[in-house]
């Protein structure tokens, strides 16, 4: 079945298109990661499909188009994680993920006593239970990261969207926040959305990639067939060698040019 | 495990108790101080004779009691009123921009209602006097509204983003302009620089019942609003963005939340003139004992605001007597010393 589908999607900004005519179906539980280099158009399909901007086409999730006019059913439906998250240093944990169920409050009224069990259920499943009076400025750049998910998750949104989750993490945290994600979209069916730098990290989680170039799909499939050397110094301008583990991990490691 | 409840609930609860227990005793003491009237201690025995089913005999002649009724207590109500409404729209401000440093007069408030104060003190003040309306308040009023008008719409129709800087920007503009046009009009009206003066630095002084009726519905309305809006300016604190991301409609919330703490904050300085300082302290010590939640920040705002008013009144009364210091004059330099020793205590204690 199709849970995400963009049709003709286009972005400009003052007149210059940074997304040309983005098509794709996802199917639920699919993981779709973008590639491409910086101004590719990756943020601005994630940002589109948030409401962050405005577009033209269709964005559907499970073949209802998004009404243009409604944030709140848009957050029911799609969680977004950005970039770099604005975090309020003197605000706490357990406030901080409440305001993912913001979609679901009315106007002028406030949460239910649904609304704090799913939060409850939220911070024991990502291990931030013990955390909930921290305040936001007490916490590392990994628990943050966790954080931020959590409030995703909140969302009970069936749709993920991930701008760059990783870039500000080291290794570690990295590999901890995004077997986080698969785990998530293994267990409740999440259809997600990245956008990566990280070539050998997208291959090695997302079930296809996609290679954005000044806003046009240039090329996509799985890793073995998208992370080619052709390929990525064609578009990214990059001297790279990729190397096939056996398991099937394609690993794409930048190339020296100058002499030792 | 039951759910986890909301930072300190119980904690919060002791926090509004206080709150509201400091502003009754302020209006109690306020209203038993000053150069003349009854005996100090025969004051509260008066107000609860006068309240239904008690009787106590306080002594207190009539003629005393017209200048505790008709003198201190619509001053005393008023600076509660005014007290309040510069602090929880000060904190709204600070909240919808997300910037600390906000105050109620950023978008041209006081430059606005200054400008038009000026005007009616410039064109003749002592020819308005048989008014039926005083031309004053409402001058004021409708300076401060047209000045948030223009910031409004300039920086709107200019910020090409939903970012909150042009309107910052545009209301330090407006502000210029009206500040220019003021002194302008002083440069040639010398004679009435000193009243002007007066009025800019705020005095509560003339207070009556009428000023109290006039402000009220603007207040209990404006109030009202921002405080239905506490829980979705805990949302813009994750950014426009984000709280986009989160389904608000966050240029609706930040025009709302402007336009309401506008209005109650033009009405207050019609009759207040300007105090400053309250809208940024008062809500800045709330964030400081009580967390940063505008959950709490808000209502808590509220009280502590109008506690603090009317506290700050005393000594504009006495300090001088019988002369008045100008309550914005006390406001800051009480609030200053006390505000650095809260910030102090706190970062030395965590």
């Amino acid at each position: 079945m199709t849970a995400l589908g963009f049709c003709d999607v286009r972005v400009s900004y003052g007149g210059v298109e940074a997304v040309q005519s983005f098509n794709d179906l996802l199917h639920s539980g699919e993981w779709l990661c973008l590639i491409g280099p910086n101004g590719a158009g990756k943020s601005s399909v994630l940002r589109a499909a948030a409401g962050l901007v405005p577009y033209t086409g269709s964005i559907a999730i499970d073949q209802t188009e998004i009404p243009a006019t409604s944030a709140r059913w848009r957050a029911q439906h799609i969680a977004y994680v950005p970039q770099s998250p604005l975090i309020p240093h003197d605000m706490n944990v357990h406030d901080y993920v409440l305001l993912g169920r913001n979609p679901y409050v009315r106007h002028f009224s406030s949460e239910t006593k649904q609304d704090r069990e799913v939060i409850h259920g939220v911070l024991e499943r990502l291990d931030l239970i013990d955390f909930s009076q921290r305040r936001l400025g007490t916490l590392s750049g990994g628990e943050l990261q966790r954080l931020v998910i959590a409030r995703a998750l909140a969302q009970e949104a069936p749709v993920l969207l991930l701008d760059e989750p990783t870039s500000a993490l080291d290794i570690g945290h990295q590999q901890q926040a995004l077997e986080l994600v698969d785990k998530l979209r293994r267990e409740q069916g999440l259809t997600v959305v990245s956008a990566m730098h990280d070539l050998t990290l997208a291959g090695m989680y997302a079930d296809r990639l996609v290679l954005m170039h000044q806003g046009a799909r240039v090329a996509e499939g799985s890793a073995k067939e998208v992370l080619k050397p052709n390929i990525l110094s064609e578009f990214y301008g990059v001297s790279a060698r990729v190397h096939h583990e056996d398991d099937g991990t394609v690993v794409v490691i930048p190339q020296r040019t100058t002499t030792r | 495990m039951a759910p986890s409840t909301s930072t300190g609930a119980n904690h919060n609860r002791y926090w509004f108790a206080l709150a509201g227990a400091l502003l009754f005793v302020a209006m109690i003491v306020g209203t038993m101080i000053g150069p003349a009237g009854p005996t100090w201690w025969r004051i509260p025995l008066e107000f609860a004779n006068r309240l239904p089913f008690i009787h106590v005999n306080s002594g207190v002649s009539k003629a005393d009691w017209n200048i505790v009724w008709l003198i201190r207590t619509p001053r005393v109500v008023l600076a509660a009123i005014v007290g309040s409404m510069l602090s929880v729209s000060g904190a709204s401000y600070q909240g919808v921009f997300r910037n600390p440093l906000v105050d109620p007069y950023l978008l041209g408030v006081a430059a606005g209602a200054g400008l038009g104060a000026t005007l009616v003190f410039a064109f003749q003040r002592g020819a308005t006097e048989h008014w039926i309306i005083d031309p004053l308040p409402l001058a004021a009023f409708i300076g401060a509204l047209v000045a948030v008008l223009v910031t409004y719409v300039v920086g709107t129709a200019f910020g090409t983003t939903q970012s909150s800087t042009t309107l910052i920007l545009a209301g330090v503009a407006v502000t210029s302009l009206a500040t220019s046009i003021q002194a302008f009009i002083l440069q040639r009206n010398t004679d009435v620089v000193r009243q002007v003066y007066s009025w800019i630095l705020g005095r509560l002084s003339s207070a009556t019942w009428g000023d109290v009726r006039l402000v009220l519905p603007y207040v209990v309305l404006s109030t009202g609003v921002l405080l239905m809006h506490r829980r979705l300016l805990d949302v813009l604190r994750v950014g426009d963005d984000e709280a986009s991301a989160l389904g608000t409609n966050v240029r609706r919330v930040r025009l709302i939340v402007v336009l309401a703490a506008t209005l109650g904050t033009s009405a207050v300085v019609a009759v207040s003139g300007l105090i400053g300082f309250v809208g940024i302290i008062v809500p800045h010590a709330v964030r400081l004992i009580a967390g940063a939640s505008y959950r709490v920040v808000l209502p808590l705002s509220v009280l502590l605001g109008a506690a603090f008013l009317v506290f700050a009144d005393i000594p504009s009364r006495v300090l001088a007597n019988p002369a008045e210091t100008p309550i914005g004059v006390v406001t800051a330099f009480f609030g200053a010393p006390f505000f650095l020793f809260l910030l102090r205590t706190r970062n030395t204690s965590k």
